[in-house]
């Protein structure tokens, strides 16, 4: 019988990994796929705790706002890579440094 | 095994295994492609849990938009000769406990505590997600369009070529 811990433990496991990703990722790039992880972590658990709590969606009204978040989040992060890279030539984010005094 | 059961543990194997591709693996293209494959299986996962509408939005914005953006974002960043468009790691034994604390201490919380479950009857939601949306969450919903603009407007703002630069 799959039940809501099932899902909260899927949750977890993608959480975990995008938390590794943004920690370990020197590219920009990557970072940006492992944050998408972590949303879509949260996803999953408000949509599950919207199934197995009576009958309301205010979990996945919640989801859809999130996706929506996470659309305008990519299209700004990915304009501010690019002018990184015009910048400085690299996508790593180590590199990018030119505040420091 | 009921069907219910075979059907999430390929969708739960599906997610977490590309997951560990997207944050393992050292080509680019290889993280961009299981991304596919993730945002495929967490669709699967909201069709599991009755969440049709969801499921749709998850491949029309993630799959049709995001993944598509981050793929552009792959190919510019990257000298187009560069065959191999490999990236390095940083910190990795630290962050590897980090994150396998951080998944210990939710996996435990999750599996351990006693949730007041009362499942949902799986029917159909997006008509009653529009009405939650020109009703209850009117303002919200807006307001999210507006974000929507704004974000692109400043994205455009940000990538355009200046004049005297």
């Amino acid at each position: 019988m799959i039940a809501l811990p099932h899902y909260l433990l899927v949750s977890a496991a993608l959480f975990s990994l995008g938390v590794l990703g943004l920690l370990t990722r020197r590219n920009a790039v990557n970072v940006l796929m492992s944050v998408e992880l972590i949303l879509n972590s949260a996803n999953v658990n408000l949509v599950a705790f919207s199934r197995y709590s009576a009958g309301n969606l205010e979990g996945q009204i919640f989801a859809v706002f999130v996706i929506v978040v996470a659309a305008a989040e990519v299209a700004v992060a990915l304009a501010i890579v690019l002018t990184l890279y015009r910048l400085r030539r690299t996508p790593n984010l180590d590199e990018a440094d030119i505040l420091k005094g | 095994m009921t069907a219910e059961a075979i059907v999430f543990t390929v969708f739960a194997v599906l997610t977490v295994g590309s997951a560990l591709v997207v944050v393992l693996a050292r080509s680019l293209i290889y993280n961009a492609f299981a991304l596919l494959f993730t945002f495929f299986g967490v669709a699967g996962l909201y069709v599991l849990l009755g969440a049709d509408f969801l499921a749709a939005a998850q491949l029309l914005v993630y799959v049709g938009g995001i993944l598509v953006l981050l793929l552009f974002g792959v190919m510019l960043t990257h000298k187009i000769y560069e065959l191999d468009l490999k990236t390095d790691t940083v910190q990795f034994v630290p962050g590897l406990i980090v994150a396998a604390g951080l998944f210990v201490i939710l996996a435990a919380t999750g599996w351990r505590t006693e949730w007041a479950a009362v499942p949902r009857p799986p029917e159909p939601t997006t008509r009653e997600i529009g009405g939650l949306f020109l009703g209850q969450y009117l303002l919200p919903f807006e307001a999210a369009s507006v974000l929507l603009l704004v974000a692109l407007i400043g994205a455009a703002m940000i990538v355009r070529r200046r004049k005297d630069a």
